[in-house]
């Protein structure tokens, strides 16, 4: 089971990556719990500037812009 | 290229005169459609190519700690060409508060970013010629710099929503990224997706109010906004620019047909810099860490330097 959180304040940019790692593990299925994190403080205690955000397992692994299909099926 | 791709297509195939106002009209759309979206590919594919140069993690690390007047000089410069959507502005913001950069200067990368980007200059070196270019990019950096020296004189920090200053930040990170030409084709591919699906609306709104100002709008309704010498002409334009919110690429086209049409440079330089700098939706966005009489007072900032610096162009423009 992966843990992922897409960060980011609700702006569109942010809604389509989520969308798009919920679709990427369906069709992989990867089994995966996702978050949405929105709140401002806990965003920026990951040591990000740019949203959207990816933590994987408490990592940043991608900040600012929509992350492509491929570095997302990467995660997995 | 383009007007001979216009020419057949309006003019033969669809047999209007280039003379009739739909003709006109038609003819500039199609132009500056095919145009445009040329050009913004060429562009954004070459600057994804150039990725992580820039990113505003690392234009903090530059400007903190330095002095008010270099720093304020780095934002500006470092927020024209820095790539960054406005959804990331309240991050950008409290980030740069938490590194103790003055607000001042934050303010003045505020308003660079939006109205001087890449895409923009590519595109006003296209279409509008070297000349206009660098006049809008000396304008903007002027309004920037206005800016955020009169904001800081009204000590903004009042403004500040409190749970800004509480905020700590982690340790920075900057995710790595696929450095090898495969990996920096993949991302720029994605860039020119990604840009081109966020604008390609502002592009076409643009080129068609731009091509209906070109054949429809009658000489003596642009007499009053053309005469240089009419200084009320671009306190009208600034104000008619404040509530129409486009891409700073959407501005383009129409500031193309205004020029064409007579308006006088200042006068047109700054509707577009109003229409770039100032919008609702990236207000809202702000308000979630300033309050309502700073943001006032920042958009009364923004609409009075650019007014000054309209006036200066146009005054200016007769010796340019």
């Amino acid at each position: 089971m992966i843990n992922i959180k897409v960060l980011g304040s609700g702006c569109s940019n942010c809604k389509t990556t989520y969308a798009r790692i919920e679709k990427a593990a369906q069709d992989k299925k990867v089994e995966i719990t996702l978050e949405k994190i929105e709140d401002m403080a806990q965003i920026m205690s990951y040591g990000i500037m740019s949203t959207p955000g990816v933590v994987i397992d408490g990592e940043v692994v991608h900040a600012g812009g929509i992350p492509d299909q491929k570095k997302i099926e990467a995660w997995f | 290229m383009f007007e001979q791709l216009a020419n057949v297509l309006i003019y033969q195939i669809g047999g209007l005169s280039p003379s009739s106002p739909l003709g006109a009209s038609l003819h500039f759309f199609v132009m500056d459609t095919a145009k445009i979206f040329v050009m913004l590919i060429i562009i954004i594919y070459i600057m994804g190519l150039f990725r992580t140069l820039l990113s505003p993690e690392k234009v903090r690390e530059y400007i903190r700690g330095r002095s008010k007047a270099l720093a304020r000089t780095l934002a500006i410069i470092l927020g024209a060409v820095t790539p960054f959507c406005s959804c990331s502005s309240v991050p950008l913001f409290i980030g740069f508060v938490e590194a103790g950069i003055p607000l001042g200067v934050t303010f003045s990368f505020l308003i660079a970013s939006p109205m001087i980007n890449e895409v923009a200059v590519v595109l006003l070196l296209g279409i509008l010629g070297w000349k206009l270019t660098l006049l809008y990019v000396i304008a903007g950096l002027t309004v920037a710099y206005i800016g955020g020296v009169a904001m800081e004189r009204f000590h903004p920090e009042k403004w500040v929503e409190p749970y800004v200053w509480k905020i700590q930040m982690g340790q920075i990170v900057q995710p790595a990224v696929d450095t090898s030409l495969r990996g920096r084709h993949e991302f720029a591919k994605s860039e020119v997706q990604d840009i081109v699906r966020r604008i390609w609306l502002w592009v076409l709104i643009g080129v068609g109010v731009g091509a209906m100002f070109h054949g429809y709008f009658p000489e003596s309704w642009i007499e009053s906004l053309s005469d240089k010498d009419n200084l009320l002409a671009v306190p009208m334009a600034v104000i008619l620019g404040v509530p129409l919110y486009s891409n700073a690429v959407g501005v383009i086209p129409l500031a193309e047909a205004m020029l064409i049409k007579g308006v006088a440079i200042g006068t047109t330089l700054a509707l577009m810099m109003s229409i770039a700098a100032i919008s609702l939706p990236e207000l809202l966005i702000l308000r979630k860490v300033i309050r309502l009489p700073g943001l006032l007072l920042f958009v009364s900032i923004l609409t009075v330097s650019i007014i000054s610096v309209g006036w200066a162009f146009n005054f200016l423009g007769g010796y340019l």
